[in-house]
């Protein structure tokens, strides 16, 4: 029989444990399947979050880590250095990256350390149950925000991928999105380009993807893609913010 | 091989190299920064890598990145440093990953001073990280000491793959002594088949983790870890004994204290009052069983410290209730002076006869 | 024999290298030595000082509290140190910068006018030598030529032409307390 579509080699078989319509699992595959197309799977090293994506390292079908919350660039730095001819990842979530993580980021990106972060941004602490992130939007409600987001009490949410686009050592830096398949297939793009920044050895990568959370939203996961839609795009616009070479 | 002249901090890193650490990641603070200065100058002559961390977390982290690739890897710092590096030593002990950790310790709390401290020994033997873990401990009390144990350090690390701490302080660090760099004994090492370096498409992924989900996988996890500890224990503890024979007073002093203490000795036996000395060189597995070669006929136990009492709760678990344990030390970066330890001394004799 | 020492100063004045070079000298002469410096913000501006064992028995505790010999190469290292000194002790005043008597009179004082002579060598920086040749003369704890090669690790090859201004450095320091 002839085979026309088959599951990505980078994935183990293990499931998913995200919730229903969680975007994760997309975000997964496009990794996978990149470093699968690339042909480094067998070179890659991820180093898994704390947070929704804590157990990535059973999902990624290569070498893995799990690391304490926010370090993950801290440990991709130390893998990276001793292994410079591997592929070092790191998928990390908004509490983990934009808040605890925001030294380790900031200085991975500033040391132009050679690996590509997988930034997960869906405005709100998944795994612990919906408290407030660095990310979360104006007005947006979170346990920890239960009348919505103040500015003068909390801060504006905080932009990442602007924010990491002023450091020199950041060669790579695009903000996508995984709401609608137009928008899957342009976050994979950026997300090869990314790995590819790597194996050049141009420098710190990263893709900031928006993604949902329908069950911390309170959404259904079709009215979280169009939530997604109108109200984090307009804050978080989509597009390339460094390229090497430009 | 002839000897040199050195800097604690230096010779400490010099022996580092030596014992095949080839990846050091660290964050300035004093008495300790000759550490990191001589790596970032040595280190790529030999292949290694050197990298100035944005914060001890970050640098303990990196450790954490580089031991799972299977190098040999260390981080050092001082008291407050050691304190933001705990959450990676838990980690790292609950990885199973070998490391070795530095404090050249200072006074606390807070920021407390710059000066030679022994108030880290709770957070060195204890850990200040989470959890059900151990970390063995060298108090290395000379420069040759030094040399030898984090040489061999190493080899432990690798050995039970625990991370290995070593206890000195800013007299240590920045004293210079004569070293020789002797070979130290090997062990017997299985390969590193569990560190990620890629599976090349040959072998199942390695995964360095510390997670465990199911409260009974945990659970087993941590018997397992406390067998190695165990092992530890049985096999890895260190002491000096000196000049037991016939003491009246037996003092128990590690590091820079046991170095003023065997001055006191001396100084004690032209009186004619004999004091002898336990010194622990393994913090922890603490040499418990090393009280019992002392003679029961002596009066008391006096524990000098340069902290206001921290070594001594391990010494009446040690002693056990068979003689009475005194106290004398100095705190927040002050010695102790012979002359104040001396008169110690003559005071619990003079309550004893 | 066991020799207590200790080097005081600005920093800047050379009492950390002073302080090391014999304890160099007294490690090519097979003696047990230990070289204790004072650290921190002090070293800058105010008084620098270093502790210097030198023995033939092993060194246990590398800092001295009672010497047998003070460098005081400023007047602040002088009030500081010269109550460290044991009875009959030597104490070594810088007496270009110290236009002071110690208090203590149950010591042995000598008074080397260390920074005029190493002008008239030509370096002002050799005042350290000079205070040296005088506590080796005094103590003969260690020969001329320990020093020298010490002076040859230290510098290296590139700072041979520096030895003979050092050597002729420690000379003047012995010939000065020699005549005293």
């Amino acid at each position: 029989m002839e085979t026309i579509f088959r599951k990505t080699e980078g994935l183990t078989d293990a499931l998913f444990h995200y919730c229903p319509g969680c975007t994760h699992g997309i975000i997964h595959r496009i990794v996978a399947e990149t470093l699968e197309e690339l042909d480094v799977l067998g070179k890659a090293i991820g180093v898994a979050p704390v947070g929704c994506g804590v157990l990535a390292y059973e999902y990624f079908n290569c070498d893995m880590y799990q690391a304490a919350h926010g370090r993950a660039p801290a440990v991709a730095t130390g893998i990276k250095r001793v292994h410079p001819d591997n592929i070092v990842f790191t998928y990390q979530g908004d509490g983990d990256l934009a808040s605890i993580g925001t030294a380790e980021i900031v200085h991975a990106a500033h040391r132009g350390e050679k690996i590509t972060t997988i930034f997960v941004n869906n405005t709100i602490y998944g795994m612990t149950g919906g408290q407030m992130a660095p990310t979360t939007l104006i007005g947006q409600k979170a346990t920890t925000a239960p009348y919505g987001r103040e500015v003068a009490h909390a801060g504006y949410p905080l932009r990442i991928a602007e924010m990491l686009a002023t450091i020199q050592g950041a060669a790579f830096v695009e903000r996508v999105a995984v709401n609608t398949p137009a928008n899957i297939r342009k976050a994979k793009n950026a997300i090869r380009k990314a790995f590819e920044t790597q194996i050049k050895g141009e420098g710190f990568s990263i893709v900031e993807v928006l993604s949902t959370c329908s069950t911390n939203w309170g959404l259904t996961p079709i009215e979280a893609l169009k939530w997604l839609e109108e109200n984090m795009i307009p804050y978080y616009p989509l597009g390339n913010f460094r390229t090497p070479g430009r | 091989m002839a000897k040199i002249l050195m800097k604690g901090n230096e010779a400490i890193a010099a022996a580092a190299i030596k014992g095949g650490c080839r990846y050091f990641f660290g964050y300035p603070i004093t008495p300790q920064n000759e550490i990191p200065e001589y790596m970032a100058r040595e280190l790529q002559k030999v292949g290694g890598c050197f990298v100035q961390a944005e914060s001890e977390l970050a640098a303990i982290n990196m450790v954490y990145g580089a031991a799972g690739s299977g190098a040999r890897v260390m981080t050092s710092s001082s008291s407050p440093g050691i304190a933001l590096k705990q959450e990676g030593i838990s980690y790292i002990a609950g990885a199973e990953l070998p490391c070795v950790i530095v404090n050249i310790s200072r006074g606390g709390p807070g920021l407390g001073g710059i000066q030679p401290s022994q108030g880290d020994y709770f957070q060195n033997t204890r850990g200040g990280g989470h959890g059900d873990y151990r970390t063995l401990v060298y108090a290395p009390a000379t420069l040759q000491e030094s040399v030898d144990l984090v040489m061999e350090a190493f080899e432990v690390a690798d050995y039970y793959r625990n991370p290995v701490i070593i206890s000195g302080d800013g007299m240590i660090g920045q004293m210079m002594e004569p070293v020789e760099f002797k070979e130290i004994p090997k062990r017997e090492l299985p390969p590193k088949d569990w560190a990620t370096d890629g599976t090349k498409g040959k072998r199942k992924p390695n995964i360095i983790n510390s997670l465990y989900l199911d409260p009974e996988q945990l659970e087993k996890h941590n018997w397992r870890l406390k067998e190695k500890y165990d092992r530890m224990v049985q096999n890895e503890v260190r002491y000096e004994m000196y000049n037991l024979e016939q003491a009246e007073i037996v003092i128990v002093a590690y590091g820079t204290t046991s170095r003023v203490v065997k001055n006191v000795i001396s100084i004690l036996s032209k009186e004619g009052i004999r004091v002898g000395l336990l010194r622990p060189i393994t913090l922890w597995p603490y040499p418990e069983k090393a009280f019992d070669e002392i003679p029961e006929t002596i009066k008391a136990l006096l524990s000098v410290e340069m902290s206001t009492g921290q070594m001594i709760d391990d010494i009446k678990i040690a002693a056990n209730g068979r003689w009475p344990v005194y106290f004398y030390g100095r705190s927040g970066g002050m010695v102790p002076t012979p002359d104040a330890i001396i008169e110690k001394v003559k005071e619990i004799l003079r309550g004893q006869r | 024999m066991i020799e207590r020492i200790v080097c005081a100063g600005f920093g800047g004045q050379g009492v950390m290298s002073m302080g090391q070079l014999l304890t160099y000298a007294g490690m090519i002469e097979g003696k047990h030595v230990t070289w204790l410096p004072s650290y921190g913000p002090e070293m800058r501006g105010g008084t620098a000082n270093c502790h210097v064992i030198l023995s033939e028995e092993p060194v246990a505790s590398p800092i001295i509290h009672e010497a047998t010999c003070v460098v005081a190469m400023n007047l602040p290292s002088l009030v500081k140190f010269e109550n460290m000194l044991q009875k009959d002790g030597l104490l070594l005043i810088n007496s270009s910068l110290v236009n002071q008597k110690p208090s203590r009179e149950d010591v042995k004082a000598y008074y080397i006018p260390a920074n005029e002579i190493a002008k008239e060598l030509g370096n002002e920086k050799a005042a350290n030598m000079i205070i040296l040749g005088a506590f080796i003369e005094l103590t003969k704890i260690v020969a001329f030529d320990s020093i020298l090669s010490a002076l040859r690790k230290v510098f290296g090859p590139t700072k041979e032409h520096l030895i003979p201004l050092n050597q002729e450095a420690l000379e003047k320091g012995a010939a000065v307390v020699r005549e005293q």
